[in-house]
Formats: C-alpha cells, structure tokens, sequence
C-alpha cells in the first residue's frame, strides 16, 4: 500500500529541463540547459556567480519566462501552468527576502496565511529548524545573524509543505557551522520525499548531493553523482607543500611541464603534462630554488580540481 | 621543533606591531557583541580574522576601522586611536567588502578617480595611479565600461587595487571572495600574497576554509571572545585535526 503512493509520488515530483535559455539584452544569462531532476532527488547546480544559477532558478518558479525551450516542475508546465507550480514549490531567493520589519514568528504566520496554511498545520516539518529560532521568535528579522536568517528563510519556504523545494545559494555568506548543519537539514528534509533543487558556489558542498551539474557562463559543463564525477577525473593531482606557500607558487608555474598549479588549503594541487611525471624530478628541482620541507604526495581529486579544468 | 617555534617568535617580537587591541567591548544595549579582545596585528603579515556567523565579528572589523565607537578597551591602528582619531584611521586604511565595494553606475577609470579623490589624492596623482593600475590588471579594453557590467572576479580585482590606491600600511578584506569562481579567487590570493610582500599588512575574513590556510595568523571568534589565535599549522595540531575547517567546526559549535 505504502509502496503504491510512494510511486504515484515519484512521478510528480521530477523537475525535466529541456532546452531552456534566457538572455538579457544581448547577454545570454542561461544557454540551452538541459537537465532532470529525479524525484526525491538532492540535486546541485555548482557554479560561481553569473553562472546562470538564479536565471534557472527565476525560470523553474514561473517567476521569469524562458526565450526558449521548456520545463516542468512536478509535472507542471512552467508558463501555461505557472499557479499550479506556485503552490507546489518551495522557494528560498539568494538574497534575504523575508520581512525585515516582521519578527521571526510574524513572518511564519504572514506566509503560512498566503499559502492558505497554518503553522500548527504543518510544525512536524519544520520542528527541527523552528526548534533553534524560537528562543528569537519575538526578534525583528532584520536583526537575525545570518545564520538564523537563512534558517528562518528556510522555514517560511517550507510552511506550505511543498514537494519540492528550490534553495538558491542557502549557503552563501554563512559560516561553516551554520552551513554544515543548513546541510544535515536538507538531509532530513530529503527523507521526508521532498525533492530539492539546490545552487552553491563552494564547491566542497557538491559531494553532499545525489547528483550535480557543474555550471559556468549559462552553460552546463557535466552531470552526474559526484563521486563519479571526480573518480573519472582522468589527470593525477599531485600536493605539494613546502615552508614558502607563495614561493612555492611561483617556482612551480615555472617548472616547464606543468599543467595547472592552485593552492588548495595547505597544499598546492600540481598537475604534470608528462604522463612520465616523475616526482623526484620535482623535488630536486624545488630543492634548487631553496625550498626546504618539501613534501610531493599523491592528492585527492576534489569537485573544485575537476571544475577548474573544464 | 622547539628551536623553530623559538625562532618565529623571535621574528614576531622584533615585528612592528601594526594593530594593537586591548580588551576591546562593544556593547548594544544589554546585548554584548565583542567581550574584551586582545591581539596584536603584525607589519606585514596576512591575518585571518575567523569566526561563526553571529560572533562579533563584523562589530570588531567596524571599530578597528574607525566606523563604530568601542563601549571600553583600547584599538591602535596604524599609530592611531581608534576611539579619538576615527577620521584619520580612515584615511591610514584600505577597506574593501563584498558587499560594497564600487559603483556599478561609474566606469572603471570613473571609479578610480573617485575613490582617489576620497583618499585625497591630487589629480596628478589620480591620473598616473589610473593608468597604472589598469595596466595591471589588464582592464584597458575595458577601462570605460561600467563596473557593474564587469564579471564579479574583475569587480573584486579592482575593488581590492583601489582599496589600495593610497597605498595604505595596512587594508581590510570583509570575504573578498565569497560566490567567487575557483580560479579567479585563487588569483585573488596571489594578488594579497604580492602585497603582503610589499610589507602591507592584510586584515582579512572569510567562510572559504581553505583560504585560512593561506593566511599567516588566524584568529577564531566564538561568542563575542577571541577563542583561538596562531598560525594555521599550529592551531591544527592543537586541536588534532587535519584541517582549518575542523578546527573550525570543534571551537565554533552550538553557539548563536
């Protein structure tokens, strides 16, 4: 029985993009972007800013029509269906759009009454989050750290209990303790069936989704899980590390087979052209330019090497 | 080991101290947002000013620049008091945020001018730091088109050159680089390591772990207090864990 409702479910919830693109003026915001989203499904647009994220989001809410193309948002279309669509979906804006004047509890109560909903209706979805505000719940929300902002946002996009929730950049600006827990959240939320369609630029939050797609200048340049998409990185990272950071920089970008040279954290991620690369070749190098502590070791490919090099 | 250790502190003590912070308080109300904070900046030195969202932060970058007043406790920034001589810090220091930086209505040579008469620079001045600093950063093509028409990692490369223009011993980066693409704010880092370099002290803050890496000194605000301050490495080991943003997630969890 619970089974049979669990597939009725799965066929509304998918988001399917096909083709959509969006200019403004002569500059092509998003350019013919092609994507699914499965039902239940934590799905991530990784991409920096002007990358096209907040366009797809705008397109995907009914909140900006597309050029061209077409899109469905649990089997609703886009532009002939668009109240359908705003009734069903949750949407958390990039930036802070709640009430400032309002406090916490003001703001629930103002937007569960446009969704034609209670608070009370639907706390048990919420609860978790609400739990953490409510010691605030008399504040102004303009007076909220940005932490319990984005948490506040986050519960008013929720209150209607919709299927599927859009979060652009819920992360941005906020530390990293905030930003982990804003993850477990949407963990939590995935397993309650709603689908999520999330954007970020930090790349290191890419792995905490089912699947991605890695964005730039209105284009998609990869989906999948990303674990499959680091493990078929074909180039070998090297970290590197020696006691002058910049210096180390420097003489790398110097060494005449080099590909790429990035600082990531306490090492540098090397790439060699050669595929006979070999390390100790490096290191007697880096020796030569008064490096002292060097250490040449194999690196972990990360979201942010595979992105760089696309 | 030891004698390493020995000998950076050697080499800090012999440092000009560029910001010296005494129990620093401000207080709103009955609310107290920075508890008495101690440090010393250094000449040179690219420092990390780290901290949850909520935990002072902001309200001590605001009296360090001379925007806010502290309630008690003492702030000497580049020589100055912050308390009695706000306006001349101002001027002694580069300040850039994310949040705002230029006018999206003015070109890029527009904004340079208008930053460098702020400053106090003269128009010859002006006109010869202009032509240099778009040269540097490659803006020629673009050196007449609006700042807001500019790619976010451009407007921050300029925003950074003119908090800079009056060549300031010492400059503060509110996240410079926050929703900033991989490749350009690495970029960013090598232009603050250059500068860094040239002896200007670099105040920074940022929610890009990584980034704290690359910053000399690291402070971490939990709570209105000052909970950690040392190199990376150093703090690393204290807290046994491999990287800034554990250290990070163990000093800064269950606050706000």
């Amino acid at each position: 029985m619970n089974f049979d409702i669990a597939i009725v479910i799965a066929i509304e919830m998918n988001i399917k993009v096909q083709n959509i693109s969006k200019s403004y003026n002569k500059i092509k915001a998003v350019d013919a972007v092609t994507f699914e989203v499965n039902s239940g499904e934590l799905f991530g647009l990784i991409g920096p800013d002007g990358a096209g994220k907040t366009t797809i989001f705008r397109i995907l809410t009914t909140l900006l029509m597309p050029d061209e193309g077409n899109a469905t948002v649990a089997e609703y279309d886009v532009v002939a269906d668009y109240k359908a669509i705003r009734s069903s979906v949750g949407y958390m804006p990039g930036k802070f759009s709640l009430y400032q004047d309002l406090t916490v509890e003001e703001n629930l109560e103002f937007f569960a009454t446009i969704f034609g909903t209670t608070l009370a209706e639907n706390y048990a979805l919420i609860a978790d989050i609400y739990i953490q505000l409510e010691p605030f719940k008399d504040r102004r929300a303009g007076a909220l750290s940005g932490g319990m902002k984005q948490k506040l946002a986050l519960c008013c996009a929720l209150i209607h209990a919709p299927k599927v929730l859009f979060l652009d950049e819920p992360t941005t600006g906020v530390d990293p303790v905030s930003r982990k827990e804003f993850w477990q959240m949407l963990k939590r939320l995935q397993l309650k069936g709603i689908t999520i369609l999330v954007s970020t630029p930090y790349m290191d939050e890419a792995s905490l989704c089912d699947r991605i797609a890695l964005i730039q200048k209105g284009k998609i340049l990869k989906i999948d899980a990303p674990q499959v998409i680091t493990a078929n990185y074909e180039k070998l990272i090297y970290d590197i590390q020696s006691k002058n950071t910049h210096g180390l920089i420097h003489d790398l970008k110097n060494y005449s087979s080099h590909y790429s040279v990035y600082a990531f954290g306490e090492f540098i991620h090397y790439i060699d052209k050669n595929v006979d690369f070999k390390p100790e070749d490096l290191q007697q190098y880096l020796e030569e330019k008064n490096h002292s502590d060097i250490i040449i070791k194999k690196a972990e490919t990360t979201i942010e090497d595979v992105f760089m090099d696309l | 080991m030891v004698f390493e250790t020995l000998q950076v502190s050697i080499i800090i003590m012999n440092k000009e101290k560029i910001i010296q912070v005494e129990k620093l308080t401000k207080t709103f109300g009955n609310f107290t947002a920075v508890k008495g904070i101690t440090f010393d900046v250094y000449k040179g030195e690219i420092f990390g000013f780290l901290g949850a969202n909520g935990a002072g932060k902001t309200t001590a970058m605001k009296m360090l620049i001379g925007i806010s007043n502290p309630t008690s406790g003492k702030a000497i920034v580049a020589g100055l008091d912050v308390a009695t001589q706000s306006d001349l810090v101002k001027m002694n220091i580069g300040y850039m945020s994310q949040k705002f930086s230029l006018y999206d209505d003015l070109t890029v040579n527009e904004n340079i001018t208008f930053f460098g008469g702020i400053y106090g620079l003269s128009r010859k001045q002006i006109k010869e730091k202009s032509i240099q600093l778009v040269e540097e950063l490659e803006m020629q093509n673009v050196a007449n088109n609006l700042v807001g028409a500019l790619p976010l990692g451009w407007k921050q490369k300029l925003s950074f050159s003119v908090a800079l223009l009056h060549e300031p011993k010492i400059v503060f980066l509110d996240e410079p680089t926050g929703g900033v693409d991989p490749i350009t704010r690495r970029q960013f880092w090598e232009m603050i390591y250059t500068q860094a370099h040239k002896g200007t002290t670099i105040f920074v803050t940022t929610h890009y772990m990584d980034e704290a890496e690359y910053c000399d000194r690291v402070s971490i605000m939990v709570d209105g207090v000052i909970e950690a301050l040392d190199t990376p490495k150093n703090l690393k080991q204290q807290f046994k864990v491999n990287s800034m943003n554990d250290v990070f997630l163990k000093l800064a969890r269950n606050i706000e």
